[in-house]
């Protein structure tokens, strides 16, 4: 079934009205979220407008109808891709078997975990960027911000149903955990610590949307492998909405280095003084971010030599990236892995068994996904005659979780004394002068088709609208 | 028809596109495909089902050449682009052969977007059915080309007559290619290509230029291995310059006996039905009309098997003026109750302009019971520019018979009852 029923109170395609015990557990749960939109949603933005795409069905043509629509008002619901018929689990210990279509006792707290963890980032970062709509660099992109935003809180829907159908009383339980606690608040932060960061301008959402959704997006990719079936249906069906999360992010960065290049040849300058004079971000500030946002985003992935990642494995809960493309046992039983850890003051690889290596496994296939966007920046640097590229940092420099956590490596991957970290460290990372120079860049443009000077008007509106589209109405 | 059947190809723009696989797994014909660098649309794949569109998270995909079939760019070229190449101005595409500069393509987001009235606008194109009907007879396609196991076959001029009246400056050839021994085996509707010899001006060897098939399936002559087409002779570009085209004038010069390489069949969905009861509505202008000779030809010899019940003929045929249309005199010795002919002239001296809409549009009544039929089919070939006045007039003659264009207009295109052919 593909179509979205849009008469019940929830939209769904999971014959909600069938399973009244279930219905009314979310519609009880519904006015709750709500509020906390209300509450920890987009600043001032409940009467506004967006030109936002919602799902009338999961099949390419229904599920990105655009139109304005007051946030408040926006459909969330329950969208699971069609299953597949006869599915079999195609990895770990159970490989062969019939995919489960309910969670087995013995790994129930595993996958309640599991599916917590990835819930709590979902309204988290709503939060991170409730204050950005104050600053919008133009229309297209509050609309693109708001469309993120409210694509997050339906992953953070599509997480709740799951736990609230599969879970009982617990998942009822979780599910107002995740309405509770609240991104960066002491007493009762959300679960991964990148998410209680703040994202305290346009540069740093732009950062995150192409970094940190990126990681959204091969948890995504892993779990959408899983043996539990409909975790592997919501999360397809997730997975086409994080890509737009992950285009904000490389398109926005891709703007930003163009408007800082045409400043670059227009000034005839690569001094850093005279382009951030100019109002625009210079391309060593836009390094020093990148290197920021990658080494925070690759923590995301866990310890690389982990017990949990092998059990989720052999277990069939959580795949690998990509899991049915690959052509080796899907046992992993014997294999083995290299990982970095330091010996005698230096990086050595070290081998260690397969299994306890998933996470490292994920985190180089999202390095590998990550380098190719950079490459693309850097294509226009290129393209503007600016020998400047673009690096993402080696894999050990700033790392706070797993073997590398808290040695110091530049961004070359040399191990460095304390001392000379600590002395340049204001090169490889932004520094409170850099924050502040960005801060000072963030001023608030919403007349259709105008820009912020920093950064440059995207090469195509949203759903092919023109340059001077109103993305957002203000009533 | 035209030198070179021109086509919309379906192209990702790589300096918008995130490579975030979206589209090739929606894909349902798998036309779509990676490397590490691009991601790209295979033409020879893509049945622009526009399953993809709506889904990108960029507005890459949304991009649109036009060029000669024959010259889509090949997935390995468009591996390698940082940029996606600019469009062909209407000189390059009279000089690479294609006749008549197709309108600009037009994106299919701005095609599905509301317009400021509130009417859904649309774009021609996008209507079209890409599956024949289901009573189709089964189409063997690319038996020759590059592709197949020979790259061409050798085809024998059979017969070469002018089917327009001397001493204008159209000249319109009807001419018939004998396959002799070999197989090649064509339906109504189908192409073929044809390789004019020598070489351009760059020295490469010219690519195939194709023309539809204007013969019934069983040959020009009944029980023999022939086909014919209906080719005029380009002495014009569209800006109205002198200019030869290549391989049309190569076939209206051919004589008798000589012989011409030929690739093909191709086209797999502009076929006609073959159930009893279905109807076929025709809507051509100039050699548009090659496809309609040839399925008017096949329901004339079937008409007394048994395997005609219900179904009508209904044909729209327009042109500049009486002189210049293809078959005007044969078609006139067409039984009435047979088929339904409405001509539309545009130049006739001392008459207003009347194009082939106009003509629908006073025929709304009978038109309209035949879009609420289920086994009518609708078939457009022609010049570009005729495919959306011809769309808005079968939208606004659906509506006048209570019918919703929304719902309408996507079974057409969903149940292969609306082809578009047009260059």
């Amino acid at each position: 079934m593909t179509a979205i029923n849009y008469t019940d109170k929830i939209p769904n395609n999971v014959n909600l009205s069938e399973d009244r015990t279930l219905q009314r557990a979310l519609e009880q749960w519904q006015p709750n979220y709500l509020k906390w939109w209300a509450d920890m949603g987009p600043d001032n933005s409940q009467n506004l407008e967006v030109y936002l795409r919602t799902a009338v069905s999961v099949d390419p043509q229904g599920w990105a109808q655009f139109g304005h629509v007051k946030m408040p008002d926006y459909r969330w619901g329950i969208f699971l891709n069609p299953a597949e018929k006869d599915r079999k689990i195609h990895f770990g210990d159970h490989l062969g078997e019939d995919a489960w279509q309910d969670v087995p006792g013995e790994y129930r707290a595993n996958l309640r975990r599991i599916i917590v963890t990835q819930g709590d980032t979902e309204p988290a970062s709503v939060e991170q960027q409730r204050h950005l709509g104050l600053t919008a660099p133009s229309q297209y992109d509050l609309r693109n911000l708001f469309q993120v935003n409210v694509e997050e809180g339906r992953h953070l829907w599509a997480m709740v149903y799951l736990l609230h159908k599969y879970f009982g009383r617990d998942g009822r339980e979780e599910g107002e955990a995740l309405l509770q606690r609240r991104s960066g608040q002491e007493d009762n932060p959300r679960i991964l610590q990148a998410f209680n960061e703040e994202t305290p301008d346009w540069l740093s959402f732009f950062m995150f949307t192409y970094f940190t959704d990126r990681d959204g997006k091969f948890q995504l990719c892993a779990l959408a492998e899983s043996s539990f079936d409909p975790l592997a249906r919501t999360t397809k069906f997730m997975l086409t909405e994080e890509a737009h999360h992950m285009f904000v992010g490389e398109s926005g960065i891709s703007r930003i280095i163009a408007r800082t290049c045409a400043a670059m040849n227009e000034l005839k300058t690569d001094d850093v003084g005279k382009l951030r004079a100019a109002g625009v971000i210079d391309l060593p500030t836009l390094q020093r971010y990148l290197n920021f946002h990658f080494s925070v985003t690759i923590d995301l992935f866990g310890a690389d030599e982990s017990s949990n990642a092998a059990t989720f494995y052999t277990t069939g809960l959580k795949g690998r990236y990509e899991e049915g493309k690959r052509s080796d046992d899907h046992m992993l039983k014997g294999g083995s892995y290299k990982v970095l850890v330091m010996q005698g003051g230096q990086l050595v690889e070290k081998e260690v068994p397969m299994l306890n290596a998933l996470n490292e496994v994920l985190r180089d296939d999202y390095i590998k996904d990550s380098i190719g966007g950079v490459e693309r920046w850097n294509k226009v640097i290129e393209k503007a005659g600016i020998p400047f590229r673009l690096k993402v940092p080696h894999k050990a420099f700033h790392r706070n979780i797993g073997a590398l956590a808290n040695i110091k490596v530049s961004p070359e991957g040399r191990v460095l004394p304390e001392a000379e970290w600590a002395a340049q460290v204001d090169q490889w990372l932004p520094s409170a002068a850099d924050r502040a120079f960005v801060a000072s860049l963030m001023g608030r443009v919403v007349e259709p088709g105008k820009f912020a000077n920093w950064i440059a008007p995207p090469l195509i509106g949203i759903n092919r609208q023109p340059a001077d589209f109103e993305y957002v109405r203000f009533n | 028809m035209p030198e070179a059947q021109a086509m919309q190809q379906h192209l990702i723009d790589p300096e918008v596109c995130i490579r975030c696989n979206t589209c090739e797994s929606i894909c349902p014909v798998k036309a779509i495909t990676h490397d590490s660098r691009n991601y790209v649309v295979d033409a020879q794949k893509c049945d622009l089902c526009m399953a993809c569109i709506a889904p990108c998270p960029t507005g890459s995909i949304d991009n649109w050449r036009t060029v000669p079939r024959a010259r889509a760019y090949s997935v390995d070229e468009q591996l390698l682009w940082d940029e996606l190449p600019a469009e062909l101005g209407p000189e390059q595409l009279s000089e690479i052969g294609v006749a008549e500069a197709p309108a600009p393509a037009e994106s299919a987001a701005s095609a599905r977007r509301n317009d400021t009235t509130g009417e859904t606008a649309f774009v021609a194109s996008s209507c079209g059915s890409s599956v024949p009907p289901w009573s189709a007879a089964h189409a063997y396609t690319n038996l020759y080309g590059p592709r197949a196991p020979l790259p061409s076959i050798r085809a024998r001029v059979a017969g070469n007559v002018r089917v327009t009246d001397l001493g204008h400056d159209y000249d319109t050839h009807h001419l018939v290619l004998d396959f002799g021994a070999m197989p090649f085996p064509v339906l109504e509707g189908q192409s073929i290509g044809v390789l004019p010899p020598g070489t351009d001006a760059q020295g490469r060897a010219h690519h195939a230029r194709q023309y539809s098939v204007a013969s019934a399936r069983n040959g020009e002559r009944p029980g023999y291995n022939n086909l014919a087409l209906t080719v005029k002779r380009v002495l014009q570009d569209h800006q109205g310059q002198p200019v030869r085209g290549v391989a049309s004038n190569y076939l209206c010069d051919l004589k008798v006996g000589d012989t011409v390489e030929v690739t093909g069949p191709f086209g797999a969905s502009f076929l006609m039905p073959n159930h009893p009861c279905s109807s076929i509505v025709m809507i051509c202008t100039g050699t548009g009309s090659a496809p309609m000779r040839a399925m008017t030809e096949w329901r004339r010899r079937i008409r007394h098997s048994g395997k005609v019940e219900a179904g009508k003929l209904m044909l729209f045929f327009g042109a500049r003026s009486k002189e210049e249309l293809p078959y005007f005199g044969p078609l006139q010795n067409l039984p009435k109750d047979f088929i339904d002919i409405n001509f539309a002239f545009s130049r006739t001296p001392g008459q207003p302009k009347r194009y082939v809409q106009d003509v629908m549009r006073e025929r709304a009544a009978d038109l309209g019971a035949l879009l609420a039929d289920p086994d009518s089919y609708f078939f457009v070939c022609g010049l570009k520019s005729m495919e959306e006045g011809v769309l808005l007039a079968l939208r606004d003659v659906a509506q006048q018979a209570g019918l919703s264009w929304e719902v309408l207009g996507m079974a057409l295109k969903m149940q292969g009852r609306l082809h578009l052919e047009t260059y």
